[in-house]
């Protein structure tokens, strides 16, 4: 019997573990796919290593930083600062025809550059950051106003407008069209006021230490052990059933497959409440080229781009949506030694209905075909890199599914969050992407939060 | 364990809580609150390490009696001057 069984090995289930494992819980973690991470994992392919998910990790403060969720994730898993060896970015870019933003990880930048490009907008904008600062993240009953709305009775600009909303909504919102308010301040404050960086080893340093200290604590992990239902018994769990047909038994259930995809598995017949699944997902074509990118003149750590003034953020009816994207090398970190490879990722809107529909000889020619548009598309914004490309590399919504089991391959999860994470029945909790926190630093918290409020206190 | 050592076992939890705190002139009738920044998840932690460490369950009501050092050693002195010193 178990104190704890927790359903994914990814960011949030991990840092779960870590959380009651330390506090003496006999825990399991398990993990369908062969290998950890989730939506934030790596491989390997032809000698080159890959990460999935990460550009860069946000809510980036300097070390001794007391404040801010990075502080706090680092003294609740009880890691050092310099365990995950995080460089600062060099400095990112939102544009857009005619215009040009540029931020690095300190605040002062962004706010000079706005002035510059909009200065009627000035002092709106000082406006809009003491409101986002005096945004409590530990009050929800903001999460319901429209920042689209909000946003409109500060700025009066509404090319500024779609310029902020480009990079946030490129980065966490499980939501077409719009913002909550809330989740706007909280990713704001996380990528404009805190910052980027990276580890140079990439994500796999993040997952290798989470998982360390997990396994340090006596922490179970099991991989290739997906969960096929969750024993229900008088409104409680009292287990799992997995694919090989093992059965195993805890007091308390933590999921992080998603919210409709948790609720799938309950076996207790309960009509599952309906909610809306997300329709997000990304195409990511990588490149490897031979040079870094700064040989090329590009140095933007992150450049997020959008080819006409309106920035239109839903589920595209093209295979892939070239209007806009984000351009992301990996190369561009302020590191004390240079990575192996150049290499430059760009991210896209992509229709997952379309690449799931492709039988597999299709599936490889699509790929090539929109991984060539996609690339052309993006050279508009940054200097022309093809003739330099070693070695690619290209995933799909499908490719989302099979890290992270979402339907539809939907990467920041269901737009409709469960905050606290409780679900219909009393010992199972959900956490990750559908709890409500997204990005790397947003579900490690989301796990330890949950853990802390359902799961420490009997 | 006496007052002064319940004072050491704390300070060694804040420790562990808080590795990078200097922890060497902390003013005992000062809020952990105020002088270090904790938050309600360090907090729990300082619960979760007595719990681990000496099995004393502190309920929830109770953890505002954790505010400064000098509260917490008067609010533990009853509940752990049965406990020997490790």
């Amino acid at each position: 019997m178990y104190d704890t069984i927790i359903i994914g090995a990814g960011m949030s289930g991990l840092a779960a573990g870590i959380r009651l494992a330390y506090f003496d819980q006999r825990v399991l973690v398990l993990e369908r796919h062969f290998t950890i991470g989730g939506l934030n994992s790596f491989y390997r392919l032809r000698g080159r290593d890959y990460d999935v998910g990460l550009h860069a990790l946000t809510n980036i403060t300097p070390k001794g930083t007391k404040k801010g969720p990075l502080a706090r994730l680092l003294r609740q898993l009880r890691i050092s600062w310099d365990d995950l060896q995080i460089s600062p970015q060099v400095g990112s870019d939102i544009v857009f025809p005619g215009t040009r933003l540029r931020f690095d990880n300190d605040l002062d930048l962004f706010r000079s550059e706005v002035s510059r490009e909009f200065p009627k907008q000035s002092d709106n904008f000082d406006r809009l950051i003491s409101e986002i600062v005096e945004y409590d993240d530990l009050d929800d009953s903001h999460q319901e106003i429209s920042a689209r709305q909000r946003l409109g009775e500060i700025l009066t600009d509404p090319k500024l407008v779609e310029m902020l909303f480009c990079p946030l909504m490129f980065y966490g919102s499980a939501r077409e069209h719009d913002m909550d308010w809330g989740q706007f301040s909280i990713m704001f404050r996380s990528i404009f006021m805190e910052g980027l960086g990276r580890p140079h080893a990439g994500v796999r340093l993040i997952l290798k230490q989470l998982v360390r200290q997990y396994r340090g604590l006596g922490g179970e992990l099991k991989l290739r052990a997906g969960v096929e239902r969750l024993a229900v018994e008088d409104g409680k769990v009292v287990g799992v059933v997995l694919e090989n047909g093992e059965e195993l038994t805890a007091r308390r259930v933590l999921s992080s497959a998603g919210w409709p995809e948790t609720m799938r598995m309950c076996d207790d017949g309960a009509p599952v409440v309906s909610r809306q699944p997300g329709r997000l997902s990304f195409c990511e074509t990588i490149a490897s080229l031979d040079v870094e990118p700064k040989t090329l003149g590009h140095r933007s750590t992150i450049t997020f781009y959008n080819d006409s003034e309106e920035f239109t953020w839903t589920k595209p009816d093209t295979p892939c949506d070239l209007r806009s994207g984000v351009i992301c090398s990996p190369n561009n970190f302020q590191y004390g030694k240079p990575l192996d490879d150049g290499t430059i990722r760009i991210t896209a809107l992509a229709n997952f209905d379309y690449w799931r529909g492709l039988d597999e000889h299709d599936y490889r020619l699509e790929k090539l075909r929109w991984y060539d548009r996609i690339t052309e598309s993006a050279v508009r914004f940054v200097p022309d890199y093809r003739s330099r490309v070693i070695d690619t590399d290209m995933f799909t919504p499908t490719t989302i599914v099979r890290f992270t089991g979402h339907d539809n391959g939907a990467v920041y999860g269901t737009p409709e969050k469960q905050i606290d994470g409780r679900t219909h029945l009393d010992n199972l909790f959900i956490c990750g992407t559908d709890q409500g926190f997204v990005g790397i630093v947003g579900s490690i918290m989301s796990g330890i939060g949950m853990a802390n409020m359902h799961c420490l206190r009997d | 364990m006496t007052a002064a050592e319940i004072r050491d076992e704390i300070l060694n939890i804040l420790e562990v809580i808080a590795p990078d705190e200097d922890l060497s002139n902390i003013d005992d009738s000062v809020n952990f609150r105020d002088q270090m920044e904790l938050d309600s998840m360090d907090f729990l932690d300082i619960v979760m390490e007595l719990r681990k460490r000496h099995r004393i369950q502190i309920p929830e009501d109770d953890y505002m009696e954790l505010a400064s050092m000098n509260s917490t050693v008067k609010f533990l002195e009853p509940l752990m001057k049965d406990i020997a010193k490790a």
